[in-house]
């Protein structure tokens, strides 16, 4: 008996270890909405998703539970501490020949990551989001950042989930006047050092605030929107290093440590460790009064000269195992349902992309009738919005902050 | 059958091991076919040594592993010289076992919202004694020397290494050696450096070795308290892995073959220091100092380890505040509100990574605890003594770096495609949780009275008999504990479930350690709890399950 005992768990591991098939999985189209959702029932949808903020997390949980119900989707939320790491296993997947099956079904992605994976022919092998049912609702000429995604045309590649854009948070009990440029920041954090700091790069929010610094202090910002070269890119980051080599003795911890995302940065303001932070959602803010994590005496401004505006968006690997069910789920997203409550900022508090004007009449009351929270400036007052640059001066920029800053001597 | 259990075992824990180190070696070449490598080449080697801070951060795993080992087990040997047979001693005691079962990630949470600027350390005394209406600007969390990190492991290795020492201390008969030196005049402390430590140390070299090389290559705790610029070699090796340049899996493989000899590095100049303590405990020996004035360092040593465990418990308790706290600002003591919303809204999220943790966790220790029993069985009908070749073995994965073969033996499952899968996970765990289980299992089981063996045998039982019958159920409170070690060690597991899991199973582990870098220090506090609360239920258990099948049985009771 002891030696079948022992034999078993031998045997198990064995067969346990043996390979399954993966199923076979043509891309699905979505002009034909029928037969896509009857091969999504039953299908489970691994959709990789930055996980650092819980109550994005929570929202997916729900979107979750609905198209389980409605739809007969799984939906398991992988929550990646950065999306680079996503497309590095994407890419280590394709490398390695395998062609489906892959891990990640659906992946929140936009940006730099979103360039990296078309580029390397690594999205699905033909344009599907801009016939998802769902798409007729889409603002696309209110919002051509749903069309390019930082300067590369998203030909239907990927399907646009929220809007972004930079925008500044203070505690209006501490500091009553906060800067509004570059210039009046250094200011300010020479009279005040220590109040202020930003994400460590390559964090997305610390990179795009290396990116306001940019725009602000380049010489010729047209030379933004093309492509980088070492030229170039020397003569346009002077200034901008010059202006950070001034900062960092004056920022937060001397720049010798960062947070690591604008949640851990909220958190320094809620501790009274900084005076001012910043987040991609206008609603951050009020949200986090909601959830009384932030003192209700906090309230956003943007800077003078605009701050940068881009949109998020949902992508399918090419070697997706459940890509009609990511089409689902992608599509679920994109309804004013789901956008109506994710602009909830009870809930996340994150801007549309659909065009509001031109929904039903009861769509469109129910976004009327949101509000946006004490700390939310309205959209008329978020100001000038700045496009995203090439994805190569951010490359760029990343590397040679790192080696500047990322290491102290 | 019987027979292969060792080989088998031996099997379980080195062939992941020389399997992971294969496939990092040969990237670290330039020789990955998946992705273009095809050449061995030291170009990666080259890109390595241009990575900005790379000596920093080697110099930072190596220095943190040194001073925390040596921190350690200079407290808990001070704390076991110093106060062996007291009453305090005993109460120590007790309080190993919970102090272990808490996971590296909780313990280092609790420990930076105890001491961060504006933890509440610092509200305790703010602003009524130090005047500072905001928290001053000082880099505590995160500091560039690893302080903080040195802190939040010490604060978990000792009372691991007082386990380890518990265990060896009655087998070199201490309370004799003790009244000997006691008898010749010598203090308590110098008494038990001269006459107990030589031994001691013997049995728990292998520990202390297993402690540092963890101490060098720890990631979750250095990604929570550690350095940021720049992190520790292990934090970076692991940045690398995950780049979505390609190229810089190369690096990241020749930097964990980097990391082997930093770690090797460290054990080198361990066994120097152990030379020259030697060498110094010679001189000392025949100097004919008696050391009789030791009232200082025991109270020292006394101080050090009650803190010590006083930090760990006092973090969790914050953790549980800060997960039902509404609004709390600086320098308020207590939250302005409570709250169960965290709770409420997060639950239902924990469900799949609770679930994942305690199937892999129950998986993998009923399989090392199977494994375990059937190699002690096999030793103790062979007539055999345990060798110093299979002790080595046994801590062979303790005493590699995690991230050096754990990259490698992900190139390696992605390759059989077998990435992902459970039961690689599961086979993966395993690898790290045999070697507690079966040392927790060794004592007791060797030291079990072989009489009733022969009584059964002499009545015309098997062997086989003899150990389901009899030796199995006498010592299932041994085995069950031995078994709550392997499940806490499982839960407490990152890098391998981060790397081998695929992000297809998530663990409360992950989870928390993921949330860790960001600022919902209620969800970080909630996930912290549920992280620390599992291993807890498993030792419950241990204690719980034979209290009642034995409750009729007055022999079985323990000794109290």
């Amino acid at each position: 008996m002891i030696k079948t005992l022992l034999a078993a768990p031998f045997l198990t591991a064995s067969l346990a270890l043996a390979t399954l098939a993966p199923a076979a999985a043509q891309t699905p189209d979505p002009t034909n909405w029928d037969v896509v959702l009857s091969a999504a029932r039953g299908q489970t949808v691994y959709f990789h998703a930055w996980g650092g903020e819980p109550r994005i997390n929570d929202y997916i949980a729900w979107a979750g539970r609905t198209v389980k119900e409605r739809y007969g989707v799984s939906l398991v939320h992988v929550k990646v501490t950065d999306t680079a790491n996503v497309v590095s296993k994407i890419l280590a997947e394709k490398a390695a020949g395998r062609e489906e099956g892959g891990a990640v079904d659906l992946v929140w992605i936009n940006g730099e990551n979103f360039v990296a994976l078309k580029d390397a022919g690594m999205l699905l092998d033909r344009p599907w989001a801009n016939k998802l049912p769902n798409y007729r609702f889409v603002d696309v000429a209110g919002k051509p950042t749903v069309l390019t995604d930082f300067t590369v045309p998203v030909d239907g590649r990927e399907a646009p989930w929220g809007m972004a854009k930079l925008v500044f948070f203070h505690d209006t009990a501490i500091l009553a006047d906060p800067p509004k440029s570059m210039a009046a920041l250094l200011d300010w954090a020479k009279s005040d050092p220590g109040r202020f700091t930003y994400p460590q790069p390559p964090d997305f929010i610390g990179s795009t605030f290396l990116k306001q610094i940019l725009y602000e202090l380049v010489p010729d910002p047209a030379v933004l929107s093309r492509p980088a070269d070492e030229e170039t890119f020397k003569k346009a980051t002077a200034p901008f290093f010059a202006y950070l080599d001034e900062l960092t003795p004056y920022l937060w911890r001397q720049g010798r440590a960062y947070p690591q995302n604008y949640g851990a940065m909220r958190q320094l303001l809620a501790d009274s460790e900084v005076d001012i932070t910043f987040a991609f959602n206008p609603a951050d803010a009020s949200n986090a009064i909601a959830n009384n994590e932030l003192p209700d005496t906090v309230r956003s401004y943007v800077f003078d000269a605009g701050t940068i505006a881009n949109s998020h968006f949902l992508a399918i690997p090419f070697n997706a195992s459940a890509k009609a069910g990511a089409m689902v789920l992608a599509d679920f997203l994109l309804s004013p349902e789901a956008q109506i409550r994710k602009q909830d900022p009870n809930v996340w508090g994150d801007p549309t992309v659909l065009d509001v004007a031109a929904l039903g009449e009861d769509d469109r009351k129910r976004f009327a009738a949101l509000d946006l929270g004490i700390a939310t400036l309205p959209p008329e007052k978020l100001g000038l919005a700045l496009l995203e640059p090439h994805t190569s001066w951010l490359k760029r920029l990343e590397t040679e902050w790192a080696r500047r800053y990322g290491v102290n001597q | 059958m019987l027979r292969l259990v060792p080989a088998g075992a031996f099997l379980v824990l080195i062939g992941p091991v020389l399997a992971g180190l294969l496939g990092a070696a040969l990237p670290a070449f330039g020789y990955l076919p998946a992705i273009g490598g095809e050449k061995l080449s030291l170009g990666p080697f080259g890109d390595l040594a241009a990575m900005p801070g790379l000596l920093r951060s080697c110099l930072l795993s190596l220095t943190i592993g040194l001073v925390t080992t040596a921190l350690s087990y200079v407290i808990v040997v001070a704390f076991i010289a110093g106060w062996r047979g007291t009453a305090l001693f005993r109460a120590m005691e007790r309080l190993v076992s919970p102090l272990l079962s808490v996971p590296h990630a909780a313990a280092a949470f609790g420990l930076a919202v105890l001491i961060m600027p504006s933890g509440f350390l610092v509200r305790l005394v703010s602003p009524w004694a130090t005047g500072w209406q905001r928290p001053p600007d000082i880099l505590i969390v995160n500091d560039p020397l690893g302080l903080a990190m040195m802190a939040g492991l010490i604060v978990k290795e000792i009372p691991f290494l007082l386990l380890v020492s518990l265990a060896a201390l009655p087998q070199i008969r201490a309370g004799q050696f003790g009244h000997v030196t006691a008898s010749l005049g010598y203090g308590r402390i110098a008494g038990f450096v001269f006459g107990v430590l030589p031994a001691l140390y013997r049995q728990i070299r292998l520990p202390v070795f297993a402690v540092l090389a963890y101490a060098t290559s720890v990631v979750d705790v250095a990604l929570i308290l550690g350095p940021t610029t720049p992190p520790p070699l292990a934090v970076r090796i692991l940045q690398w892995q995950a780049d979505p340049d390609l190229a810089m899996r190369f690096v990241a493989a020749s930097g964990a073959l980097l990391h082997l000899a930093v770690t090797g590095l460290a054990l080198l100049i361990w066994v120097f220091g152990e030379k020259a303590m030697a060498r110094l405990c010679a001189v000392l020996q025949t100097a004919g100092r008696r050391g009789r004035d030791d009232k200082v360092w025991r109270h020292l040593a006394v101080t050090l380890i009650s803190a010590s465990a006083f930090i760990v418990l006092a973090g969790i308790l914050l953790l549980a505040l800060w997960s039902i706290a509404g609004l709390w600002r600086y320098p308020d003591l207590l939250p302005e509100a409570f709250t169960l919303n965290v709770w409420v809204r997060s639950l239902p999220g924990f469900a799949v990574p609770l679930a994942n943790a305690v199937i892999i966790g129950i998986a993998s220790s009923l399989a090392a605890t199977a494994i375990a029993l059937g190699a002690l069985e096999y030793e103790s009908r062979a007539g055999l003594t345990p060798t110093i070749r299979a002790l080595v073995a046994l801590y062979l994965p303790l005493l590699v770096p995690q991230i050096a073969f754990l990259l490698g033996l992900n190139v390696v499952f992605i390759w059989a495609h077998l990435d992902g899968r459970l039961a690689a996970l599961v086979l993966v765990h395993l690898v790290f949780v045999f070697p507690y289980v079966l040392l927790s299992l060794s004592d007791p089981w060797r030291a079990w009275d072989r009489r009733y063996g022969l009584m059964a045998r002499a009545l015309r039982h098997g062997p086989d008999a003899v150990f389901w019958r009899i030796r199995l159920p006498m010592l299932l409170r041994p085995v069950l504990t031995a078994a709550a070690v392997g499940f806490a060690v499982s839960i407490g597991l990152y890098l391998p479930t981060l790397l081998i899991g695929a992000g297809r199973w998530p663990t409360i582990t992950t989870e928390a350690v993921a949330l860790a870098a960001g600022g919902n220090r209620r969800v970080i506090g909630a996930t912290a709890l549920l992280q620390a609360l599992l291993p807890f239920a498993g030792f419950t258990l241990a204690l719980v399950v034979p209290a009642l099948l034995f409750r009729d049985r007055r022999a079985m009771r323990p000794a109290a």
